[in-house]
Parts: C-alpha cells; structure tokens; sequence
C-alpha cells in the first residue's frame, strides 16, 4: 500500500471513529441549549446498538435498524423526559438511572445476538470492492452515516444560530420563567430537546452495531457516551467545536491502533486511555476561558422548571 | 361620543393557600389615561397585574376590555388584545441580542433584518436609543429597560403596564420615561404605573387606586390629593416623620478603603477601579449608583468574599486587611449586610437560631467547636423581640419569613455582634414603610452609639434621608464624598448617569 492509501485509510479511520461521538454529542449538545442536563447518554447508545442490532439482522434491513435505533433512543429519553420535566424528578439522578438501565437492558436483550456477525453497512452497500483501486476502496469504506456526522454539526448550528425555533431553544436554556412568561411553551420545548437528544444517541449506538465494528457485543459503547457528554462541556457548546474535538478523540484512537500495528513497544492498556486523556486535556486547554465559559453555558441547565400557578 | 373605557375589573379575587392576595378589587382604566396603581408591597399589585396581563388567573370577578368580556387565559392572549407589559425584574435573554430578545417577546416569525429596521425607527420616534445588535449583558440597566419598553411599543399597545419603572432609573432617566409616557398617552395608549412612589405618581399620573391587603381602600386624583394624604391611604395610618437623633462628630476612620482595583469575575460584572473612602466612627455614608455599577463587586470586596490585590486596599480600625477573609475581618469588628437576604445573608433552611450562629461564631455562643444553644437562642429571641421581627420563634426557618422579616433579622444579628463597622447594601429593599423606618432608626442610632456606617442604595430618597455624606458609584468608579447638605437629587443623579455636576 502506498502512503497516499495509507493516509486516506487513517483518515477515513479517524473519521469512522469520530463519527458516533459527533452525532450522540450534538444530540445532547441541543438537549443541554435547552436547559436539560441528560446523563443518560452512554445507556441510550447501548440500547441503540442492541436494538439496531436486532432489528437490522430480523428484517435483513439496516435502514430499518437505524431507525428502530432512533426510536429506542428516543423512547428512552420520553422517559427521561417524563420523569424530569413532568414529574420534576433530580435530572443528574435521572440520567444515571437512565444509563445502569441502558446497560442492563442492552446485555439482557442482546444475549441472544452475542457474536452474531452481520456485514457492515459500508460492505452492504458496496459489495464488491476488491476489484477496485485502494483509495477508491478506502474512500467508499466512509459509509452514509460518518458523511451525516460531518454535516450535522453545520446544520446544529445553523439551526441554533438562525432559525427561529433554535432562538426558542436557546431561550428556554437560559432562563425558563422569562420564556414562559412570554407564553411559551417551555416543557414541550425542552421535551422535543431531550427527543432529539435521544435518537441521536440512539443513532449513534446503531452506528457502532451496524457499522463501525458490525456485532453487538456486551458494553460495546465502551464509554464513548461518557466521552462525548465531556466534549459538549468542552466545546462550551458550540458544535463545530464539538465535532472537531470528537475528530481529534477519532484520530488519537486510530493513531494508538497504528503505533501497536508498527510495533511501538507501548502497553496496550495506556494505549486504550490515550484518546481519552488527549482529548479532556485539549478541550481543557480551549476552554480554559472562564469568561467564555460563563457566556456560553446555557443559564438553566440543569434547573428543574416550576410554572407557578 | 364617549368612548367606553379600556380596561374595567369587576370584583377580581385570588388566593395562595390561605392569603387572599387579592380580594374583590374594582378597577377602570380609560383610553389615553395614566393611571397609577399605589400600594406597599404586598398589597396585591403584582398579583393583579399578572391576572390582567394572562400569568395568573383569578378566582372569581371579571374582566371587560373596551367594552367586551374577556377572559385572559395566557400572556399570547393579552398580547393579541395590546397589553404590553414592562416587569420590575426584566425579562430579558442576557446571552441574546437586543433584537432576538425583542422577536422573542412579539412572537413572530419576521427576519431579524426586517425587525432590527423596526426596532430603530421605533426607537427613533420614542427617544429610546438602542443598537439592536448588541448582545443584552452589554447594557446598562436604564438600557435593558428601554429594550423592555420597544419590545412592548412594537406590538402598538392599548394598554401598557410598568411595574415599578423608575427604582433603577437615575432621576433623569426617569424624567425621559415620563415625557415617552405622556406621549404615549396623547397618543391614546392608556398606562398603568405601578409604584409607591408618591412624588412621581402626583406629576405624572391622571388616577390613582389604592390597595391595602388586597382591597381596594381609595380612587383618588394624585394631581390634588396631597402626598401625605396618599401615604395614610397606602399603609393605613398617619406616618410619623422620621427621627434624626444628632450625633456626636465623627471619630478616627473605622474603614478605609484606598486604590482599590478589582477586576470583574463574571462576563456580566463591573470592575473597581481605583476605589477610595474613608469612613469615621459615628457617621453614616451612603453610595448611591444604578445597580450594576460595581455596588456587588464593592460588598463583596469589602465583605471578605472577594480579596484585594493589595492588602491596604481595605483598612478596619486601622488594620490592614485587603488580603484577609471574611471571618477574620469580621473578627476586626466587620458586620455585614448582603444584598441577597436568602443565599448571602442567611440560609433558607436552617433555623433563625442557627442563622444567628452564622455570623457570630466567635462569640460565647461556641466554645472549642462546640455549638451553646442557651445563649444563642437567648440572643436569636433578642433580636426578634426588638425588631419585632414575624416570626414562629426562634426555631422558625429562615426561609419561612417575609423577606422584610428577614431583613430585620438580619440587620438585627449584625448589630447585636457589637461591629466598629456595619456595612448595609439595600437594606430597605422590598421592606414595607413600618419596618423600613425601623431599620432606618436603628442605624440612626448605631452611629449615634459611634459605629460606622456604610449603606449602598440605589433608592435616591433613602440615601437622602439617612447618610451624612453622599458618594456615587459609576461604571465602578466611586465619585468624592460629599455632605448632603452640599449637594442635590439633581448632582447626584448626574453623577449617577457618569456625568460630573461641575
């Protein structure tokens, strides 16, 4: 393989292992602009993955799985949302709920799909490659969803920057009681927010399963979830800043796995922390800014919202 | 012919829990007039007002708009009516723009473009400068209300609320409002002014109603009923004029504040520049100021909360302290009273008694660490019983009081720590008229026994009335000290607005 190949190979690498925190990420970067902190990130993905998993190898269709993904995760943040927006239930409490059930349930119902190998999107949709040039192979190995995750981030913040129902949603997760005395509709608001945020994540999961390594196996996530929760503090809310800090999280996983490949003599356990590590001290680094910090971070995240009779 | 009046409420009530905030009230509002609702603090006013404009809805009586029952089941509804409404506490977006803050209030979908055009030319027309770019934390208090006010104007009201539009106003900026008032009125765009404020009620409005617990106890003309006349309507006994024990002259300097610079901690604070006063044993020194122009920043360095660069910075009774915390300068004979009650000066859920234990744990009611309760409730139940704080005893939860109840206390258990120096932000706000000359007397007399007293005030007339001597603050620059007996409303409101009276 020439360098050219391998290059666009670690690229595309890079890519397909950013693309999952891009999308849980932004789903709850939106959920948090609307004032709702969701801990249950990593237990949506779970059961998106599991459930991805299940639906795409019953019906023979991945676009079926992504979208039964979509709607576990979603249907998991209708509990959330129910349990905090309308029975006023602690979110941080909630959302770790959220997450050990996410967990539970994924190994539960995926017991029986353990190991059950599919083919990976990117081969189902291009089925034969081999008689392709290299770079071609490796290009097309970027599969629908990785191209999604970098568009996404643009379209977020076009959204929450120009439109109007994203000026609502950034009004709300500044301070509910004014949106509300204007007469708006705050714990829908808040609720299509937290919707949103869970059938990203759904997605997300579903990605992993489907076609990032194509399997379900038990805890597969693997964090990532957690990662990408980090990233929307980090990025101090901004979604360009979110992807980029999700792309060099990609890039220090990949780099780790090519260090083993050439025999870097590196223990493969601090290699597995690595990308963790470089990019909490990175976003660190962005974001040290207190001052820009206390700008961007919506007012009432995280604060239960009453409506006075 | 005669037109029928803009707004009649007919018997509105409503209750929470067991208090009847309001109770059978009456009112009529005319096109074209400014009608004045008066009141202490809770008298009802704010609840009536959030009945008309659609916040809250009553428990019984009626509302009849131009002529035609109505039922204001939400603010939308009262907007589509033209009822606008300006709050005391804005609601305003502060990480938005000027103009996205205004296209949340109307409602519509019209380009921000299109709006920031109206917004101007409205502007414009009203004297109300704003740039509709700017992001709202950027603005001044006089200005965030001007946004509040174009917000309302764009929806070409009919009727327009202000709840207590001047107390952040300099008294210029207040004459401004006026004149845009009485504009808007010849215009036909009827008001309702919310204040206590007899003096601007007497020249700006056409009607008065009075409330009193509830009840509506007088319809007056404030252009010929006498001030003093209102005043007994409004608490329901004659006032006794305020008591200015003399003094001694003042002593040695208790609290000395020299070149004190802080930056701001926050995106939305003010930074000190180069603060200095000195403040004598036995005198009372007033900063007056629009709120957020460094009064938080000052308390908290003063206080302890925040430290000084340089330790001379600040100075108690001689003693260097800039660098020191809190407790150790309330060792120095530092007493305090924050602008939060709930939160800075006490803590909700805990028991005036343990409250009092806040501030004064160095005194005998603890021992190496260990907490004695007969003292301290001897010395919480001495403070409710000469403040006649309302309370449940001393068990009561602070978090349970009225917030004036809380501001006697307060005030109370700082002064019973015996300070050098009792530095007080606000201490009359949201404080009905009995209890806030209580708390006036009693600072009177703490610098009649030689303490040195500090108050920061936004309201004009308090500063007026208690200090001796009259500084202002401004973008966090503290104007010389002056007698106030040397100076007037009017310098003092100039320099309120940045501007030198020389």
């Amino acid at each position: 393989m020439d360098d050219g190949v391998m290059l666009v190979a670690l690229l595309v690498a890079t890519l397909r292992a950013a693309a999952p925190l891009i999308l849980a990420g932004l789903g709850e970067l939106v959920c948090e602009r609307a004032g709702v902190l969701n801990l249950g990130v990593e237990g949506m993905m779970l059961v998106g993955a599991v459930v991805g998993f299940a639906a795409s190898v019953t019906t023979g269709s991945p676009v079926l799985g992504l979208l039964a993904a979509m709607a576990a995760g979603a249907a998991m943040a209708a509990v959330f949302a129910v349990l905090t927006l309308r029975l006023h239930a602690n979110q941080v409490a909630s959302g770790l709920a959220l997450t050990i059930f996410g967990i539970g349930f994924s190994a539960l119902f995926g017991a029986p799909y353990q190991s059950h190998p599919i083919t990976g999107l990117a081969t189902l949709i291009f089925p034969n490659l081999s008689g392709a040039h290299p770079l071609l192979q490796q290009l097309l190995l970027v599969d629908p969803l990785v191209w999604l995750a970098l568009a996404a981030p643009f379209a977020v913040a076009r959204f929450l920057a120009r439109s109007r129902a994203g000026l609502l949603l950034r009004a709300v997760g500044e301070s509910a009681e004014v949106a509300h005395a204007f007469g708006y509709k705050v714990v829908r608001i808040r609720g299509f927010a937290v919707l949103f945020g869970g059938a990203m994540a759904g997605l997300a999961g579903a990605y992993l399963s489907l076609a990032y390594t194509p399997m379900w196996t038990e805890n597969m996530v693997a964090g990532r979830g957690w990662i990408a929760l980090a990233l929307v503090v980090f990025s101090t809310w901004k979604p360009l800043l979110l992807a980029a800090g999700a792309i060099l999280f990609g890039f220090v996983t990949i780099a780790g796995f090519q260090a083993e490949a050439w025999g870097i003599p590196v223990a493969p356990n601090l290699l597995a922390t690595l990308p963790y590590a470089a990019t909490i001290l990175v976003l660190v680094l962005i974001s040290r800014d207190t001052l820009r910090l206390k700008l961007n971070a919506p007012a009432a995240l995280g604060k239960p919202f009453h409506p006075a009779g | 012919m005669a037109l029928p009046p803009r707004l009649v409420l007919r018997g509105i009530g409503k209750s929470y829990g067991g208090t009847r905030a309001n109770d059978g009230i009456d009112l009529t509002v005319m096109q074209g007039e400014i009608h004045a609702l008066l009141g202490e603090n809770g008298a009802g006013k704010s609840t009536l007002v959030k009945i008309i404009y659609g916040v809250v809805q009553p428990d019984a009586g009626s509302l009849e708009w131009e002529g035609k029952a109505v039922t204001i089941p939400d603010p939308n509804a009262a907007r589509r009516l033209g009822i606008g409404m300006v709050f005391q506490h804005f609601s305003l977006f502060e990480t938005l723009t000027v103009a996205e803050n205004i296209a949340l209030g109307l409602g519509t979908d019209e380009p921000l473009a299109a709006l920031s055009a109206r917004i101007s030319a409205t502007a414009a027309r009203y004297g109300l400068a704003v740039d509709p770019r700017v992001h709202v934390h950027h603005l001044s208090v006089g200005e965030r209300q001007r946004v509040e006010i174009l917000r309302c104007l764009l929806q070409e009201p009919r009727l327009l609320i202000m709840d207590e539009p001047t107390s952040v106003l300099t008294p210029q900026e207040a004459e401004g409002l006026f004149a845009m008032l009485r504009r808007l009125a010849a215009e036909g765009c009827s008001v309702l002014y919310i204040s206590h404020k007899l003096a601007e009620i007497r020249a700006l409005c056409d009607q008065a109603t009075v409330l009193r617990a509830g009840r509506v106890v007088a319809a007056c003309d404030p252009r010929v009923t006498p001030a003093a006349a209102m005043a007994e309507l409004m608490i329901g006994q004659a006032m006794a004029a305020p008591v200015r024990p003399a003094r001694p002259a003042a002593g040695d300097a208790v609290l000395a504040v020299m070149g004190l610079s802080l930056a701001a901690d926050s995106p939305f604070g003010t930074a000190l520049r180069a603060i200095g006063f000195t403040l004598r044993a036995g005198e009372i020194l007033g900063i007056g100021g629009v709120a957020g122009n460094g009064q938080k920043e000052l308390l908290a360095a003063i206080s302890g909360e925040r430290r000084a660069g340089e330790n001379g910075a600040v100075a108690i009774a001689g003693v260097a302290c800039g660098q020191a915390g809190a407790s150790a300068r309330r060792r120095l004979g530092l007493a305090v009273v924050p602008e939060e009650r709930l939160g800075r000066g006490a803590v909700a859920e805990l028991s005036l008694t343990e409250n009092a234990l806040l501030t004064g744990a160095t005194r005998e009611v603890a021992r190496h660490g260990v907490i004695r309760f007969a003292p301290l409730r001897r010395f919480a139940r001495g403070v409710i019983e000469s403040f006649r704080v309302v309370a449940a005893g001393s068990e009561a939860l602070a978090g349970s009081l009225s917030g004036g109840n809380m501001q006697k206390f307060i005030i109370g258990r700082e002064m019973g720590h015996a300070p050098l120096v009792l530095v007080a932000a606000h201490p009359t706000w949201g404080v009905d008229v009995g209890a806030a000359q209580a708390i006036h007397d009693a600072l009177h007399a703490l610098a009649a026994d030689g303490v040195g007293v500090l108050i920061i005030s936004e309201d004009l007339d308090e500063i007026f009335s208690v200090c001796d001597r009259i500084a202002v603050l401004h973008g966090g620059h503290l104007s010389a000290p002056v007698a106030v007996g040397e100076t007037s409303v009017e310098a003092v409101g100039l320099l309120m607005g940045g501007l030198d009276a020389a």
